[in-house]
């Protein structure tokens, strides 16, 4: 990385072929390749050996422990009490899988849910696809999500009314979610432009608004929603706790991705700005047509951060007493027969938060290498 | 702007003209009107209150939602439940987000005289106890000088622990352990001699999670009291009358020996308190201002206070105790049905 530096040839060249040389060659014989990346001196050759060792000692148990010596279906949680401490007791979460995922919801009306979870996953998926950015994921999305309120909440088309306190498990994660990203992302860039803005009043609303709730955490945004906000309202009043939950979700989240969208915006140079100007456009045509589309696509990769950890947050709303899905796994936990296998209960939990997670991370690293490559065609 | 001014003005509007409306209307219409008894429960406590594997709520402080819904609207199943932490629960029901909290509060002076409550009565008596491993050969909580004792922070637990060795004159080794999970893993690994918390809970613990619950042995003695009980607001006494007299109605049913499935047989019982009681003769539902048969239909669809613990307490290894009717030298005492 000492070269000199040439016009036309950043450093960054240099660091890019660096790394190809540190990741190995990988067109040699496998012996030479082991001596290349796991042996290529003595310190890596001890570290290659203590892991090793490491991974010696812990996988077999590992495996023994989450396969082989598991329980998998009981009857009742005896058999897992009797294996407990060698074997993993997939029985609890075979037992209480559906409380886990559909929480309170009448049993029978199971299907409902599980169909709108898997509608409602559907619809990201869609969304994720670029041939699908068109006009009609719009209506597609009203749609969707009117069926899923039709199925959740029934009452019509001969489905039994379920009030929204019955609502629980994964469907509440992903609806929280949903929601809480789709009306914070909107006002988030509305914040980021006002914050930016000329405008005195509106700038120091945007300031007050970021800091103020940026200030706090979470778990006292949800406490005022939950707790204070109803002996606010006048008596008779009162907004249902899971909407006020909503709320500060969206409240907290916009804070957030306002700060995200304001780094992208200010990542874009002047000449933008004034090459918007010269041509005479307006400012929302400036805003929509040049600034925002290239100050988002910058602002991906911290985007796509605070929507996962957005996602994970949601988890929070165990504190107000609704049952999403780390709730119900709690709850699961709470009866007497059944409690103790926390880590396998907490296991299953984690695997359902990392798909998800990953899911949206791998989308974000797909999606930045479309858009690169899509960029790179356009200056050809 | 002009069109936000009136919306806004609108909202105002209809925000403030909403309360008058509620305010003429007592919790039994309002009740009435939406069809069902919006009750706040524990998020999960076994025994009290707990959705099973099915999400079907279970326990003793169910049952007494259930019972004020089959009092009201003949049908048990007309009850919504709210699950409430602890934070939550008192501003839940000074809200009006809900009509009955039956989540194991305890009774006393403070939360009864100043958050605009009022404790119906008790349909659980609880309070403070040890547990102790037999091989220690200890028989009561006098012979725990010095001992080391497992305890959660932060609640009455710690400060009642300590009152009680302070009067007894006593010392003991604290291991305060925030997580239950931790807390009982340090107590049943034998980190330390004892472990204590309300009676409910040790016997809980002590059914589930020890490896072999004849080991583990609780003391006799109990030292604090935790009377647990349903709560509704301030200032609706014929809200106040309902909730109470439900919970009256399953401890003379007991009293009486009516269950959910002999009831029926006694509907032309010629005992005159068995008549009173399912509304062949008298007005017990007058007063109330809700069917003659009100308890009748509570009976029937929720059974006795005596059923619904051991539908829901027993099989967890809990023992009357205290619990027992006056009859049989315990606490539960109903005023006379009549």
């Amino acid at each position: 990385m000492t070269g000199i530096r040439k016009w036309g040839q950043p450093p960054i060249l240099q660091i890019s072929a660096s790394f190809r040389r540190q990741r190995g060659n990988w067109g040699l014989t496998p012996f030479s390749w082991l001596r290349a990346n796991l042996f290529s001196s003595w310190l890596n050759a001890l570290t290659t050996l203590l892991l090793g060792y490491l991974l010696w000692r812990m996988v077999p148990p590992l495996i023994d422990w989450a396969f082989l010596d598991a329980v998998w279906t009981a009857p009742d949680s005896k058999a897992c009490r009797a294996a407990s401490g060698k074997g993993a007791c997939w029985a609890f979460v075979a037992e209480k899988h559906r409380f886990i995922l559909f929480g309170t919801y009448p049993y029978e009306q199971h299907w409902r849910p599980a169909l709108a979870s898997l509608l409602l996953i559907a619809l990201w998926a869609v969304s994720a696809l670029r041939v699908c950015w068109k006009w009609w994921l719009i209506p597609a999305w009203t749609a969707g999500l009117a069926v899923i309120g039709i199925l959740m909440w029934g009452g019509i088309f001969g489905l039994a009314y379920v009030e929204n306190e019955r609502w629980g498990g994964l469907i509440l994660t992903l609806l929280l979610t949903t929601f809480g990203i789709a009306f914070a992302f909107p006002l988030s860039i509305v914040l980021a432009l006002a914050r930016r803005s000329r405008m005195p009043v509106l700038q120091g609303l945007a300031v007050g608004f970021i800091e103020l709730v940026r200030g706090v955490p979470l778990i006292s945004l949800l406490f005022m929603a939950s707790v204070m906000l109803p002996l606010f309202l006048p008596s008779g009043v009162s907004i249902d706790k899971l909407l006020r939950a909503q709320i500060a979700l969206i409240l907290f989240a916009a804070a957030y991705l306002a700060e995200v969208v304001r780094g992208g915006l200010q990542a874009i140079p002047a000449g933008q700005y004034e090459a918007a100007d010269a041509l005479g456009l307006s400012y929302w045509k400036k805003t929509l047509l040049v600034i925002l589309p290239q100050a988002l696509r910058i602002a991906i990769p911290p985007l796509v951060n605070s929507f996962i950890a957005f996602f994970k947050d949601t988890s929070l709303v165990l504190i107000i007493g609704l049952f999403d899905l780390l709730s119900t796994i709690k709850v699961a936990l709470t009866e007497p027969a059944w409690t103790g296998f926390g880590v396998e209960a907490y296991l299953f939990a984690s695997i359902v938060y990392f798909v998800f997670c990953h899911a949206m991370s791998r989308y974000s690293q797909n999606l930045e290498r479309e858009l690169a490559r899509a960029e790179e065609g356009r200056r050809r | 702007m002009k069109a936000l001014v009136m919306i806004a003005g609108v909202l105002i509007a209809a925000v403030a003209a909403v309360p008058q409306q509620a305010a003429a209307q007592s919790t039994l219409d309002t009740v009435r009107s939406k069809g069902y008894v919006q009750c706040g429960v524990n998020t999960g406590l076994a025994g009290f209150s707990q959705p099973d594997s099915k999400g079907v709520w279970r326990g003793i402080d169910v049952d007494l939602c259930r019972a004020v819904a089959a009092a009201v609207f003949a049908d048990a199943n007309k009850v919504r439940y709210t699950p409430l932490t602890a934070q939550q629960r008192f501003t839940a029901l000074q809200s009006g987000e809900i009509d009955v909290l039956a989540r194991n509060t305890t009774w006393t002076i403070t939360r009864d005289t100043g958050l605009g409550l009022n404790f119906v009565g008790v349909n659980y008596y609880d309070g403070q106890g040890f547990m102790v491993p037999k091989k220690l050969n200890v028989k009561s909580a006098k012979q725990l000088n010095g001992a080391t004792i497992c305890v959660q922070p932060g609640t009455t637990t710690e400060l009642n622990l300590a009152d009680y060795f302070r009067a007894n004159k006593m010392t003991f080794k604290p291991v305060v352990i925030e997580k239950l999970e931790e807390v009982l893993n340090a107590y049943f690994a034998g980190r330390c001699d004892v472990y204590t918390t309300d009676v409910s809970g040790l016997v809980a613990v002590r059914a589930s999670r020890a490896p072999n619950p004849a080991d583990h042995l609780i003391l006799p003695e109990v030292i604090s009291k935790e009377p647990l009980g349903p709560v509704v607001r301030h200032g609706d006494d014929r809200w106040f009358d309902i909730v109470k007299w439900s919970l009256f109605a399953m401890l003379e049913a007991e009293e009486l020996g009516l269950d959910s499935k002999s009831i029926e047989q006694h509907l032309k019982s010629a005992n005159p308190s068995i008549q009173r009681f399912v509304g062949a003769t008298g007005d017990i539902g007058k007063g109330l201002g809700i069917d003659n048969r009100w308890a009748y239909n509570l009976i029937k669809q929720v059974g006795n206070y005596g059923e619904s613990f051991e539908r829901n307490l027993t099989p967890l290894g809990f023992e009357r105790g205290l619990n027992r009717l006056w009859t049989q030298g315990g606490l539960m005492y109903a005023p006379p049905i009549r």
